[in-house]
């Protein structure tokens, strides 16, 4: 019934009519076009999020102080100052999910180098943390042990902080004053990006735990442990093991709250992932109406086309086409059109897309499967809301259509 | 003539229902029409004329009485198989042309042929041969609009044409044409008539060209009043020659 004939019939009816049919197809193309890059939008959210997750390091669990209640004045997350070193070498010993675990210790700081200063983060921990957070070095190395154990003066750079306190020289070797101590730059992290929570990753200096709790802060308990587990399966495990050996090394009753929490970082950030998920759902259902007011436009003009084209009906008829032949061209028609629509939609879209990524810093990602699908709606689209008009043109009495004027 | 009858009715009616009113456009029509024939269907307006031919082209089916069409019943045919005969033995001539407009006269012509299956190529060269045929074979990517009446109904007989067809039915072709245009257009149909043997029925009420005919039909409210040879049928070929030579103007 559809033929190579039929189709450069409907291309002909189309051509003949130049400016309806590219009014009609305005309507696809917009629609199109806007599923696109709502998708794309949606998409590269999500990606954003997915490389996060990666960024933060494999299997992560972070333990935090519990809160301090002092008459009835219960203080935020990490008042408490229970958790030890001892508690980060007993995780990594006695609890068999666990692959390996790290102290942390923050603070802020004013950091000097020789020509510029800059207030950031302090991180104490051991040389784990680097492993443990999945994070390799742009240059230089991590400190060693022995700097841990000796409480020695040395520092690695997080890749803003370098650039704000080095511009693009290479610091390692050169040296670092926090809060009036020199301390040696050993190496340089390549940059992370944004944390889940949108802070700057990159805008810290790691030094061993011993020094910043000794020689800055003068404090013996821990801020937080980095925990990494056997396997991201095997993050809820360990979450237990460690659970029940922090109560049983912290003594804590049966009755007692812990005096810790920990955070599953990713399940933070499958959150988002999920979040972003149903984001693209909404933009794309947003956009999706607005092919589907397209997709009205095309049933409108078909109805035009169709009353305006009733004697053209007689005629055919009249020359021995059959019902079901009229109803093809005019589907055809309206499949043509909405193809042809949606074709250069995608186009439009994935423009779109580009310059938005380009102007507004949005991350986006055009997926093949988001063609398809704009392109498969717009097929449905044509034979859907074309159906209709083709049927009515399809059941016109010959005769009366003759006549028609 | 040939013996062949192509066209039997047997008390051929057709009622209009018009909300109460019952309007009796043909009331019993009973007619024979022999292979080669050429008749001149005649009568008032409002006397079945066009009812009638409407449903010797299949575009309608009668209320009652039967219609054989070279020996095939086709009264009560569906929808789709009045279309296809149609499609394989009917060649329409309207009053108005009735030509696809912002289509060119070689697909007007071709457009029966694309419902009919025809390949590209044939399509083509039958659509080009009959343009020849009826002197239009340079203004085959005119529009309609581009053309004059006659031109016009010239290429509405090579798209009746096209299809080979048993039977040409014209429904007042030349109404809507002056006196020297519609000779020519009669010329045409007697050509066929008789170097092809084609049968053709042809709608007129103007008794000027009804005398091209071989044979004339006279309805009156919905039945035939007479029916009778012409006794000395005319020439439009001589009828042409006898003419003035028409102006440049009129050509153009
Ligand atoms: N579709 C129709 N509905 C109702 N009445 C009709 C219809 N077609 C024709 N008629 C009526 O049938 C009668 C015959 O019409 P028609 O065959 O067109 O006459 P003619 O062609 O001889 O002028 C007229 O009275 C006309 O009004
Ligand atoms: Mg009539």
């Amino acid at each position: 019934m559809i033929d190579l004939s039929t189709l450069q019939m409907a291309l002909r009816a189309l051509a003949r009519n130049k400016m309806r049919s590219g009014l009609t197809m305005l309507g696809i193309i917009i629609g199109v076009a806007a599923v696109i890059v709502m998708v794309a939008i949606g998409e590269g959210a999500k990606y954003a999020v997915q490389n996060q997750i990666a960024s933060m390091g494999s299997n992560l669990l972070v333990v935090f102080p519990g809160t301090t209640t002092q008459g009835g004045v219960r203080h935020g997350w990490g008042s408490m100052s229970t958790m030890t070193i001892d508690d980060v070498e007993a995780i990594a010993r006695e609890c068999p999910a666990v692959r390996m675990s790290a102290p942390g210790v923050r603070s802020v700081a004013q950091a000097v180098s020789q020509s510029q200063n800059w207030s950031t983060s302090l991180q104490g921990t051991t040389p784990e943390y680097f492993e443990i957070r999945n994070w390799p070095f742009r240059s230089g190395e991590s400190f060693g042990y022995g700097d841990v154990a000796a409480m020695a003066n040395v520092c690695v750079l997080g890749a803003t902080a370098a650039d704000k306190l080095f511009g693009s020289e290479d610091p390692v070797g050169l040296v670092v004053r926090i809060k009036n101590l020199p301390f040696r730059v050993a190496g340089v992290l390549e940059p992370k990006g944004q944390s889940v929570m949108g802070s700057d990753q990159d805008d810290t200096i790691v030094i061993p735990y011993t020094t910043l709790q000794r020689k800055v802060l003068g404090i013996s308990h821990l801020n937080m442990i980095f925990v990494s587990a056997v396997s991201q399966s095997d993050t809820a495990v360990a979450s237990e093991q460690v659970t029940s050996l922090l109560r049983q090394r912290h003594r804590i009753q049966l009755y007692q709250e812990d005096d810790f929490s920990i955070r599953n970082l990713s399940d933070v950030a499958s959150t988002a992932a999920a979040t972003s998920s149903v984001m693209t759902l909404l933009l794309a259902s947003i956009a999706g109406v607005s092919l589907l007011v397209g997709g009205i436009g095309v049933m409108n003009i078909m109805l035009v086309s169709v009353t305006e084209r009733t004697r053209e009906i007689g005629i055919r008829m009249a020359v021995g086409a059959l019902a079901r032949e009229i109803m093809g061209q005019f589907l055809v028609e309206s499949v043509v059109l909405a193809l042809l629509g949606g074709s250069i939609g995608i186009l439009v879209g994935i423009g779109g897309a580009r310059a938005i990524s380009a102007m507004a810093k949005w991350p986006t990602l055009i997926s093949p499967a988001s063609i398809a699908l704009a392109f498969a709606f717009s097929a449905a689209v044509g034979i859907f809301f074309g159906l209709y008009p083709a049927r009515k043109a399809s059941q016109l009495d010959p005769i009366d259509s003759l006549r028609y004027e | 003539m040939d013996r062949r009858v192509v066209v039997r009715t047997r008390s051929l009616s057709k009622d209009y229902h018009l909300g109460d009113t019952v309007v009796h456009a043909l009331r019993g029509v009973t007619l024979d029409i022999h292979g080669a024939e050429f008749v001149a269907v005649m009568g008032a307006s409002g006397s079945g004329k066009s009812t009638f031919v409407n449903i010797l082209g299949c575009l309608d089916r009668p209320t009652r009485g039967s219609y054989e069409l070279d020996g095939q019943d086709v009264s009560e045919l569906t929808p789709n198989d009045r279309a296809v005969v149609r499609k394989t033995r009917i060649g329409f001539v309207f009053q108005g042309f009735n030509l696809l407009q912002r289509t060119t006269a070689l697909e007007n012509v071709e457009m029966p042929l694309h419902y009919a299956r025809v390949p590209a190529k044939e399509r083509r060269a039958r659509a080009t041969a009959l343009l020849a045929a009826v002197g239009l074979a340079d203004r085959a990517h005119h529009f309609p609009s581009q053309l004059s009446g006659g031109q016009q109904q010239r290429i509405a007989i090579a798209r009746a044409l096209v299809n080979k067809p048993t039977l040409i039915l014209a429904d007042e072709p030349t109404g809507n044409l002056d006196s020297r245009t519609s000779v020519e257009i009669i010329e045409i149909l007697q050509r066929l008539s008789d170097e092809e043997g084609m049968t053709i029925v042809l709608i007129t009420h103007e008794e000027d060209i009804a005398r091209f005919a071989q044979r004339q039909v006279l309805f009156r409210d919905g039945r035939i009043k007479a029916d009778r040879p012409v006794d000395r049928r005319a020439s439009a070929a001589e009828v042409l020659r006898a003419l003035p030579p028409e102006d440049e103007e009129e050509q153009a």
